[in-house]
């Protein structure tokens, strides 16, 4: 493989993600789809295995989930691959979002924009509960929806800290519980 | 505009931002959205619930990932641009460094049972947690212009649409957005006329 084509094919997948950066409402996990059909479709750089092993890595290691696509840069290209898919998932939304929460915050007393925080609230909590629920109905099994139940009321009552809880949703996976 | 007791504080420095941030991402597993409601709003105090949920809903509605635009908007707030930055870099350099080191681990471990089982049930905690966080938060609809019942409808409708009809987010931020937003509007309309101009 020569210099040449790997500095295209980095520019490809920049480029890729660039684009999908903006459609990415609701976080890039919902343009996993069009980036299934890119690496490993038109570019064959992933394999299928590889592809959903990057979302399940991401989700078992902590910090954003946004992180995927750092390791199917990675898997597809090494590091400079992982740079590569970050700054493209990341320029365009981080710039319009700091661009977008300047211009709301100094008109946060026009109507409109209390409208639309008035307006988006419930949907905001909404989609919280549609996470949770997405996440907990697509793994297989029941026993696990009481472990995600259990969470959910000691979140709400106590003020444990969340990292017990995880925790001891890994030792109760662990044993074989769930 | 806070209905917990304790005074709204804020981040000392850049410094604090940023260390703030890569604490409170490290601490996310399986997302980071609870975990930082339960820092900024409860721990740090840098934010009320009400504060949390608007900034939440401009993070929701910009492409993205949701919760990097709240650390962007919030670093913003508080230190301009360079404060976006280190609220940003904070939640992403060192996970992502852990995810490229655990990439790599993990095709020694991935079939191990007690490996398999331990993230599965990390994954469960960490799906209710994140309802946990949104029950905290309902509260914050107490003042809300749109009174409960709308509220609860419109919750309802995005829950369905969204987790059992799996419609595209997109449309549904469009559809019951656009109509929750206009509501509000004549709500506040409403509201201002009641009290008189200001």
């Amino acid at each position: 493989m020569s210099a040449a084509f790997f500095s295209n094919e980095l520019i490809l997948l920049f480029g890729h993600f660039l684009l999908l950066s903006l459609l990415a409402i609701g976080g890039a996990i919902t343009v996993a789809p069009d980036m299934h059909r890119v690496l490993v479709g038109e570019m064959g750089l992933l394999t299928d295995s590889q592809f959903s092993a990057s979302i399940a890595i991401a989700q078992a290691a902590p910090g954003p989930n946004v992180l995927f696509v750092a390791v199917m840069g990675y898997q597809a290209a090494g590091l400079a691959g992982a740079a590569a898919t970050m700054a493209g998932i990341m320029l365009p939304s981080t710039t319009l979002a700091l661009a977008a929460a300047r211009w709301s915050h100094t008109r946060r007393e026009w109507r409109a924009v209390r409208a639309f925080k008035a307006g988006m609230a419930p949907l905001v909590i909404a989609l919280m509960f549609a996470t949770s629920w997405i996440l907990t109905s697509e793994t297989p099994g029941s026993r696990h929806m009481l472990l995600t139940v259990i969470a959910a009321l000691f979140a709400w009552r106590t003020r444990i800290h969340l990292l017990w809880m995880i925790g001891a949703g890994a030792v109760i996976g662990g044993m074989g519980w769930v | 505009m806070t209905d917990d007791s304790a005074p709204l504080s804020q981040p000392s420095s850049k410094t604090d931002l940023f260390v703030t941030f890569t604490l409170l991402a490290l601490q996310g597993f399986g997302g980071v959205l609870a975990i930082a409601q339960h820092v900024l709003c409860e721990q740090k105090r840098w934010l009320s619930r009400e504060q949390f949920v608007e900034i939440l809903a401009v993070g929701q509605v910009l492409p993205g990932p949701n919760i990097c635009n709240v650390a962007l908007m919030i670093g913003d707030r508080f230190f301009g641009w360079r404060g976006a930055f280190a609220a940003l870099a904070g939640m992403m350099a060192v996970p992502a460094v852990l995810v490229l080191l655990l990439t790599m681990a993990y095709a020694e471990f991935a079939t191990v049972p007690a490996v398999a089982g331990a993230l599965k049930g990390m994954g469960a905690v960490s799906a209710g947690l994140i309802s946990g966080t949104a029950l905290k938060l309902i509260p914050a609809l107490r003042r809300n212009p749109m009174g409960i019942p709308v509220c609860a409808v419109l919750g309802i409708a995005t829950f369905s649409a969204v987790a059992l009809l799996r419609w595209p987010l997109a449309w549904v931020l469009l559809g019951l957005g656009a109509a929750a937003c206009v509501f509000a509007w004549t709500r506040l309309v409403a509201q201002a006329a009641e009290t008189g101009p200001p």
